[in-house]
């Protein structure tokens, strides 16, 4: 566990946490190796586990039947994939595959929602890190929506 | 003074230029070198444009996309978006053309000597920017991080397609692309392209920033890069209005106190950030 301490500090979501809370979050977390082509999760799966990508390239995509997956974002080294975790029903929206080998911490999301109800500082410590994400992917999103290099 | 000597000097009248070579780049798309009937053509600076005049259809501002440094032609990417864009971007190899420039302030390449210089492109918007990426790598020695920030469509989207593939091997360059939907079979990156921003590795108190894309995009991607550290004075953006005669009298393009055509088109977001968002201007 003090490995994977130390690992999570090294992720820009963890700046300014102060140890004690990081390492409460650590005591959630496990290591994961994804293969190429390999999927996270899918779509509908229960989330109950998010992941800080350490190593390696996630692309999120959706599926519609009878054609060809659309890939809607990639996700990178020091990012975050998954926010389902934090919202009942607590399902993903998306699949997410692995576009390279990809190393990644994963954490417990039941163990984390536990620890944040039991500690509420930890809890909103969580929160105002994720919220600014959540915000930039919904302004990133909106922009891709808008279709800005479409012919109009 | 001799009438031919007054009339070269009108900027109002055009210049015949041959078209020697089309390219098309995608299916709305096309990248016309031109070739003046007689004599060098004029210099330009790295973010100028021209004023195209299709006889009979009518005239239009199209930005360099060629290299400076290639006195024998001018080279413009052109979309079809209208009636005039429509009527080049159809244009074969040997059709005659109007031209009257070059026009406006260009990328402030010498200014951003010593600095790093991360250049942000979106779809079209890295047509403008060729010219500067072509200063940039020739005197590479001058510059220091050079980044390359693109964003298009698609990856069918995707315009210079094997040049950015060229950028990219070379090793003191950084390219990064992404497009906004790709398939499965697309390894790049997926997502807007103020998302490479704080990917990139620049040191912001010394960086220049060149944006170009749709005005909406390059809204966005400055306050991505004034969010990283780059000071409004360095970021630089290539405004697009209705410019007309190109020389700041008609005032079609006249955007707050300043005209695009002649002010412009690349101004400092210090300079416009305010009116950036107004509706009405």
């Amino acid at each position: 566990m003090e490995g994977l301490d130390r690992i999570l500090s090294e992720q820009p979501f963890f700046n300014g946490l102060p140890a004690e809370l990081r390492t409460l979050v650590a005591g959630c977390a496990r290591n994961h190796r994804f293969d190429a082509g390999q999927y996270l999760f899918h779509e509908g799966e229960a989330a109950d586990e998010f992941f800080f990508i350490r190593h390696g390239k996630v692309a999120l995509e959706i599926v519609a039947p009878g054609k060809a997956p659309i890939v809607f974002s990639t996700l990178g080294e020091g990012e975050i994939v998954g926010a389902s975790w934090l919202v009942p029903p607590y399902r993903w929206t998306f699949d997410a595959r692995a576009m390279e080998l990809v190393r990644a911490i994963g954490v417990d999301a039941a163990c984390l929602r536990g620890k944040c109800e039991a500690d509420h500082h930890l809890g909103y410590e969580m929160m105002k890190r994720f919220a600014p994400i959540l915000v930039k992917r919904l302004q990133d999103t909106r922009l891709q929506i808008l279709d800005v290099y479409g012919r109009r | 003074m001799p009438a031919i000597e007054a009339a070269a000097a009108d900027p109002f009248l055009p210049e015949l230029y041959r078209v020697v070579s089309v390219r098309r780049e995608l299916a709305d798309t096309a990248t016309l070198e031109i070739v003046p009937a007689s004599g060098e053509r004029p210099s330009f600076a790295p973010g100028q444009f021209n004023m195209l005049y299709v006889f009979g259809v009518g005239e239009v501002a199209i930005s360099m996309s060629g290299d400076c440094a290639d006195r024998s032609r001018f080279v413009h990417t052109v979309r079809n978006v209208g009636a005039v864009s429509g009527a080049i971007a159809a244009l074969e190899a040997g059709a005659v053309i109007g031209v009257r420039g070059s026009f406006g302030a260009g990328w402030p390449v010498a200014a951003a000597e010593g600095s790093d210089v991360v250049i942000v492109a979106g779809g079209l918007g890295l047509a403008p920017l060729r010219p500067a990426i072509y200063h940039l790598l020739a005197n590479r020695a001058r510059y220091g991080r050079v980044t390359i920030l693109f964003g298009a469509r698609s990856p069918q989207d995707m315009l210079y397609r094997s040049e950015l593939e060229a950028w990219r091997r070379n090793l003191d360059v950084d390219v990064e692309v992404t497009v906004d939907h790709a398939d499965p079979d697309w390894r790049g990156n997926v997502g807007v392209v103020t998302k490479l921003i704080p990917r990139a590795a620049f040191d912001p108190r010394e960086t220049f920033a060149f944006v170009c894309g749709p005005e909406v995009m390059m809204r966005y991607a400055s306050s991505a890069l004034v969010d990283a550290g780059v000071a409004a004075g360095r970021v630089f953006l290539s405004m697009e209005r209705n410019m007309k005669c190109a020389i700041g009298l008609c005032g079609h393009c006249q955007f707050g106190p300043s005209f695009v055509c002649k002010d412009g088109p690349v101004m400092a977001l210090e300079k416009i950030a305010s009116i950036l968002t107004v509706r009405e201007v």
